[in-house]
């Protein structure tokens, strides 16, 4: 039966997630994600759950990727700062092919910055944070009930891929209550990783026979199998071959991108016969979206396109809304980082990428945004 | 010594193992596998975590649940395998530079919540992987690759660190005397509850090339000739104490474990109806 709940965004993380079927959380307090890690603490023991508060950021993370290794849905969640400190470990979960959910609450910085205050300035730490050739799926909520359904897409992508998932929210998102509709638990589509078939005797934890998705054994249950996070054959110990070096870091790659359209989410408003197209995310989505509509009171062709999945890029949606738009207009609480992946999209179109920009702890407001695409129009 | 049966713990298709000659790692791993084969476990149901250097290859020769992770931050994870999943044997090995230096938060919190995991340090005390650094062991005035003019910084009593952190055992043995070695790793891992267990190592390459130990036998004389039983050492005065470190168990007392007790007062709180 469907319930209809007031909650926040970091609640609305912590009910879906139970129903994604996670059974562990490592974590640390950090603002403005604590709520969170409170709500797991709560919730996850009434599921015959694990709630651990490590000792640090990076303990948080580890303990969730060992808990992972035993068969179990595992997650953790931080922000700014904190997700730096997590980087050595989302590196390992790539090399590992460990699934693990991530999420990050954006908040100001650089360092410290601005605790309490909204800021979406982790997008390319998000994306290149941890060392390496890596690729990355990260998905954006620009809302309460969205934050519900791609906590549990989060978890599916991460058990369908073997892959670290990262739910990038920020303050706004977070702390913001709205009214979110659950649906019976049955009604949700939960996706769980692929195990092995065969004997342990013949099972290798990176063998690509049955696809670029390995099954993955648990820990305890006959299998004996190796992880490391040195460079590895299918069979999971340390190499240096070339040919096996390359074929790994491009199945890594590959498994991630040639698998995107099955996730590519976005939200399209008045696209097709926009001149001006605003490209914004998260909470300022949805500034811009009351931007656009008093623009086309105005009588102005502003269109908005909203990216769900931010990585791996969204370069060819963008590329054919450049085909028939003449400007789009990237707007994000930061100095400009998704802006340098529209203009990289573009590239070779006659279509002009523009940026509108914050990063002083206040968030974009719809009058700021229509002001920038009256300017851009008018000119 | 000479046990027959670790073979079948072994991963045999691994060896030669990568260790130089004259390392005392093979040493203090096949005394773990002794004491596993006397304790009888099932090798499925044993999981061994790992850090980074020389010790972090440990886990892969072992044909066991393994996992070799980052260093200094095996505990963490091996935390998350025990919590998990309580009825694995979980034994983390790590080295000096994993367990007191960049991992020794994570070392102290774990004593402090008295998991049932068995940290086994390797501690020769050098940076050996790397190629002679100095690490938080190295005795004040030894050579090391960053130490070029003898070390100024004074090291780290492991046992007194974990002691004082809250684990419920801690022992300390050296590659030389293997009956006693071969004791304290058997009842570290049959313990419940947080057991830390510092294996005085020897690295000839790194640490006995720099300080007139080169060949292998010199560095396992050093460490014989310095370890002293805590009986004899408990009757020595301060000045004969210097230059040498006891050996044996220090503590080894019950305290509710940490799984056990998230058992006890959390899930079970909901099962009574409490919460």
């Amino acid at each position: 039966m469907t319930k209809i709940e007031l909650m926040s965004g970091n609640n609305a993380t912590v009910k879906a997630a139970i129903i994604a079927g996670c059974k562990f959380f490592g974590g640390y307090p950090i603002t403005p994600s604590s709520e969170i890690a409170e709500g797991m603490a709560k919730d996850l023991p009434y599921v015959n759950g694990k709630f651990i508060q490590m000792e640090d950021e990076i303990g948080g993370i580890g303990a969730a990727l060992g808990a992972a290794l035993t068969g179990v849905k595992s997650m953790t969640a931080t922000s700014g700062p904190g997700f730096s400190l997590k980087q050595e470990h989302i590196g390992y979960a790539v090399m590992g092919e460990i699934p693990i959910v991530i999420v990050n609450v954006m908040r100001g910085g650089p360092s410290t910055g601005m605790p309490t205050y909204p800021s979406q300035s982790d997008i390319m730490q998000t994306r290149w944070g941890t060392h390496g050739d890596h690729e990355i799926i990260a998905l954006t909520p620009c809302s309460v009930q969205e934050t519900f359904k791609l906590t549990i897409e989060a978890f599916n992508l991460s058990e369908q891929y073997r892959v670290p998932v990262i739910l990038l929210s920020d303050e706004i998102i977070a702390h913001m209550r709205e009214k979110v509709e659950i649906k019976d638990i049955t009604e949700y589509k939960i996706i769980n990783r692929l195990k092995p078939t065969v004997d342990p005797e013949n099972y290798s934890p990176f063998d690509t026979k049955y696809g670029m998705v390995p099954p993955l054994a648990s820990y305890g249950e006959g299998y004996r199998f190796h992880i490391t996070g040195l460079t590895h054959d299918h069979t999971g110990f340390p190499t240096s071959k070339p040919d096996l070096v390359e074929k790994l870091q491009e199945r890594l790659r590959d498994k991630i991108i040639k698998n995107r359209k099955n996730f590519d989410w976005y939200e399209k408003r008045m696209i097709d016969d926009a001149d001006i197209v605003v490209f914004a995310y998260g909470a300022t989505s949805r500034s811009a979206m009351r931007a656009i509509k008093d623009a086309r009171r105005e009588k102005i062709m502003a269109g908005l396109y909203r990216p769900i999945t931010m990585w791996p890029f969204a370069y060819e949606n963008i590329k054919s809304i450049a085909k028939s738009a003449k400007t789009i207009l990237v707007v994000e609480m930061n100095l400009g980082q998704a802006v340098g992946e529209v203009e990289r999209a573009v590239a070779g179109t006659k279509c002009k990428v523009k940026f509108l920009g914050k990063a002083n702890g206040e968030l974009i407001n719809p009058s700021e945004i229509l002001s920038k695409i009256r300017e851009l129009v008018n000119v | 010594m000479y046990n027959e049966n670790i073979f079948n713990y072994l991963r045999t298709n691994k060896l030669p193992h990568i260790w130089c000659p004259g390392c005392a790692h093979g040493i203090i791993t096949a005394a773990i596998l002794r004491g596993i084969d006397k304790l009888k476990l099932d090798k499925n149901k044993i999981s061994v975590v790992s850090g980074i250097g020389c010790s972090g290859r440990t886990a892969g020769y072992l044909d066991m649940n393994t996992l070799h992770t980052t260093h200094g931050r095996s505990l963490t994870f091996a935390t998350g395998i025990k919590f998990a999943k309580p009825e694995l044997t979980v034994i983390d090995v790590m080295g000096d530079g994993d367990a007191v230096a960049i991992g020794g938060n994570h070392l102290i919190h774990a004593c402090r919540r008295n998991i049932d995991i068995t940290a086994i340090i390797f501690n020769n005390n050098i940076y050996g992987m790397t190629g002679g650094q100095y690490s938080p062991t190295t005795p004040i005035n030894a050579y090391a690759s960053t130490a070029p003019f003898g070390n100024v910084e004074p090291p780290f009593d492991i046992v007194k660190l974990a002691i004082g952190a809250g684990a419920t055992f801690v022992a300390r043995g050296d590659a030389f005397h293997i009956a006693l070695m071969d004791k304290i790793i058997e009842q570290a891992i049959s313990h419940k509850g947080f057991s830390v267990v510092e294996i005085m190592a020897t690295c000839p390459t790194q640490f006995g090339r720099r300080n007139k130990m080169k060949e292998p036998y010199q560095m396992l004389d050093y460490v014989a000739n310095m370890a002293v039983s805590i009986k004899k050492w408990n009757e020595m005065n301060e000045d004969e104490r210097k230059g040498k470190f006891p050996v044996g168990i220090f503590i080894d007392e019950n305290r509710s474990e940490y799984c056990e007790n998230y058992e006890e007062n959390v899930l079970k709180k909901i099962e009574r109806g409490e919460k």
